[in-house]
């Protein structure tokens, strides 16, 4: 059909954050050994207990073996033809110190990082390559007691705060890429929120990745004292390369009694090209511990980028009473793959998880569902819902679901529900004869299949998320 | 308004419509009845150009232009409108939603300044309350879990928002109970005016009694083989379509 091919046309569009900023790197050299690992600390003037750390990640790291049990098929990575560390060359004191070059390339994402253009509401904290280079409203939040920094000044000026928290989810030796992250992370963000304080201003984090030959490592930690409320948003993009970069994040989330975290991220690094070339893989470690009682974590997530997603943002449910959501959109197109989904472990009493996830794929897209729901022995009435719809575009896409559901407790109640449907060819006909092109069509049909999962975002997270659905996947049935 | 000559269409290499001539002038209803299965309602869709059709040869015109250049939502636009014998079911999207981006789409390409959204829906809740519709159907999702006289009603929604020059009825009586029935006639017939044309697809004479029809015609073996007024119909109702066999044996 003659329609099909337009949608196709509009669906291998170029990826529109795909720029370059040319900006003077300090860039290691490739490779990956214990002197690149003591380089990275001392760049960071780190305190020697965080290079010891680094190193014994390092040790554990080595005897460990890239995991292959995912859905996702891809080349071998070479981890010594990485770089593990790059950073704008020059030195960065004050807001004035930085380059006029790098303050366009965030206003080009729409992320202006100038006092004056700042966004009412959402404080932002921009990690370029490897390193953060500017928190906004940090001063703001420091009078409530907040403390919204990188994560290299948190280990410097919180020691006692990441001492205890740092590795305390994600321990060193959780996974390969875990273990990689301990031993090389470079940047990252650091919130602390001090007990009975509610986060007046949504805050964000901002990862660029530019230089070529790089690879991402970025750490992420967040503290929800008691009774405290926080949300937090990040958002992601990188040039268009016909290289594949490694991204390999790790975030830790820890609730406190009666504490709240919402964690929402908006994914668009660069996907590659519909021949499977370029594009970022992104092997991520997201775990929340709802360590108090009536402790809540949700995450939200929308991910259209990457080559390769490889993803499970989890919660630990150990306080009572504690909850648990993850609500997931993830789209695949041209030749991507994404396997993700979500960890519920229910230890505490009368705990509830939820898990929603969309998975849309079209052309070659590979999209997987693999989630864990496991109720522990004394899990008395846990409750868990999981929902996953898969939609289909085209007749070369594909889509698996894979839930684990591991109940030691007979009290547990626990419901599973999946679909999977294909955009039909009469729900694109009945919206164009109403008056509506294609491209429109499809995108109404998608952002209705997302609806439930686009609703948990912040607002001005939602719009953007809804605009790129649409320009991701404007139209495309095949 | 529309002129469909010697019409031959396929679906799946099978001969459907072969040799049809139809002429519908502004301001005539025009029926089309016959079997089961003889292609009443591909004609509808391939006014309106679904894809599964293919137009082998022949013509459609309508207001002048060549139809078969155009397609389904250029002809939308162009003010064809065709009411679904079953109006497809979309998760997630809001109704009132839905109709505000046809509105808005429908401004767009006829250079008309779009409204507000407070004045759209002024504009739309007067037309759910000439066509007795409760407020709730705005917040649910397209067509979802609506009752067959619900989504017929819908549809009659629709049509009354974007002000059509063409409706194309498609068996829009099937599944209603007599109220249901009357609704939906009422809403056809408030609209019907000198510049607006319809064709009303169905095997019943029923509807007929609602919307009445200038022209009755009668489809089989892919063609129209009789046309005449209501009388026509009332001889099938009273016959049978056998009387169109033994002229299809007779010619």
């Amino acid at each position: 059909m003659g329609a099909n091919k337009n949608i196709i046309d509009v669906l291998e569009n170029e990826y529109s954050l795909g720029f370059t900023t040319n900006i003077e790197s300090d860039t290691i050299e490739k490779g990956l050994n214990k002197n690149v690992i003591k380089f990275i600390s001392a760049k960071k003037d780190e305190p020697s207990w965080m290079l010891d750390k680094r190193n014994k990640s390092f040790d554990i790291w080595q005897k460990m073996q890239e995991p292959h049990w995912s859905s996702i098929v891809h080349p071998k990575i070479d981890y010594q033809n990485i770089s593990y560390f790059s950073a704008p060359k020059q030195k960065l004191d004050s807001m004035d110190d930085v380059e006029p070059e790098l303050l366009k390339t965030y206003e080009k994402l729409g992320i202006p990082l100038e006092e004056q253009k700042m966004l009412a509401g959402v404080a932002v904290d921009a990690v370029f390559d490897s390193v953060s280079i500017k928190t906004t409203f940090e001063k703001q939040l420091g009078d409530l007691g907040i403390i919204f920094c990188s994560i290299s000044d948190a280990i410097k000026n919180h020691r006692k705060l990441v001492e205890k928290y740092l590795f305390s989810v994600v321990p060193m030796s959780d996974n390969y890429f875990a273990a990689l992250n301990a031993a090389v992370f470079t940047d990252g963000t650091f919130v602390y929120i001090p007990k009975g304080v509610r986060c007046p201003m949504e805050l964000s984090t901002y990862f660029r990745i530019n230089a070529i030959g790089t690879g991402q490592f970025e750490r992420t930690l967040i503290i929800a004292d008691e009774g405290s409320y926080v949300s937090y948003n990040e958002g992601c993009s990188a040039p268009s390369r016909d290289e594949n970069q490694l991204h390999a994040a790790v975030v830790e989330l820890i609730a406190l009694k009666d504490a709240q975290i919402n964690y929402s991220t908006i994914q668009n690094w660069y996907p590659g090209d519909e021949n499977g070339k370029g594009g970022i893989y992104n092997f991520v470690t997201k775990r929340g511990i709802c360590k108090g009682d009536n402790s809540k974590i949700s995450w939200t997530q929308v991910e259209t980028g990457s080559a390769i997603t490889w993803k499970y943002p989890s919660c630990i449910l150990a306080g009572d009473n504690s909850v648990g959501e993850f609500y997931s959109v993830a789209i695949t197109t041209k030749a991507q793959q994404a396997d993700t989904g979500s960890k519920m472990i229910h230890i505490g009493k009368n705990t509830k998880s939820t898990i929603i996830s969309k998975g849309i794929s079209a052309l070659k897209g590979l999209n997987a569902y693999r989630g864990l729901v496991k109720v522990g022995s004394k899990a008395k009435n846990a409750r868990n819902f999981t929902q996953c719809d898969s939609l289909i575009i085209g007749p070369n896409a594909r889509a698996h679901t894979f839930p684990y559901i591991n109940v030691h407790n007979s009290s547990a109640n626990i419901e599973h529900e999946a679909t999977t449907s294909k955009i039909s060819d009469e729900q694109l006909f009945y919206l164009m004869q109403r008056g509506l092109s294609e491209e429109d069509a499809v995108s109404m049909i998608v952002n209705g299949f997302c609806k439930e999962v686009l609703g948990k975002l912040p607002m001005e997270f939602a719009v953007e998320a809804r605009a790129l659905l649409n320009v991701t996947l404007e139209g495309s049935v095949g | 308004m529309l002129h469909i000559k010697n019409l031959r269409v396929d679906i799946e290499d099978k001969i459907i419509l072969n040799g049809l001539d139809l002429d519908i002038k502004a301001g005539e209803v025009h029926a089309i009845m016959g079997p089961n299965g003889v292609g009443k309602s591909t004609l509808a869709k391939v006014i309106s150009a679904h894809p599964d059709y293919e137009v082998k040869s022949g013509e459609i015109t309508y207001k002048n232009k060549n139809l078969l250049e155009l397609d389904v939502a250029q002809r939308a636009m162009e003010g064809i409108f065709l009411a679904f014998q079953n109006p497809i079911e979309i998760l997630g999207v809001n109704n009132m939603y839905f109709l505000k981006q046809a509105f808005n789409a429908k401004c767009k390409y006829t250079g008309i300044e779009e409204m507000t959204s407070l004045d759209f829906l002024k504009l739309v809740k007067a037309k759910i309350k000439s066509l007795g519709i409760t407020a709730d159907f705005l917040k649910r999702d397209l067509n979802a879990g609506f009752s067959g006289g619900e989504k017929k009603l819908n549809e009659m929604l629709q049509m009354s928002i974007l002000e059509p020059k063409l409706f194309l009825l498609d068996e829009i009586d099937s599944g209603l109970d007599v109220d249901a029935l009357k609704s939906v006639a009422q809403g056809v017939n408030s609209m019907l005016s000198k510049e607006r044309s319809v064709l009303l697809i169905t095997h019943h004479k029923h509807l007929l009694e609602y919307i009445k029809p200038d022209f009755v015609h009668i489809l089989y073996d892919g063609k129209i083989i009789q046309s005449g007024d209501i009388h026509l119909a009332k001889e099938i109702e009273k016959n049978g379509y056998s009387i169109v066999k033994d002229l299809r044996s007779a010619s």
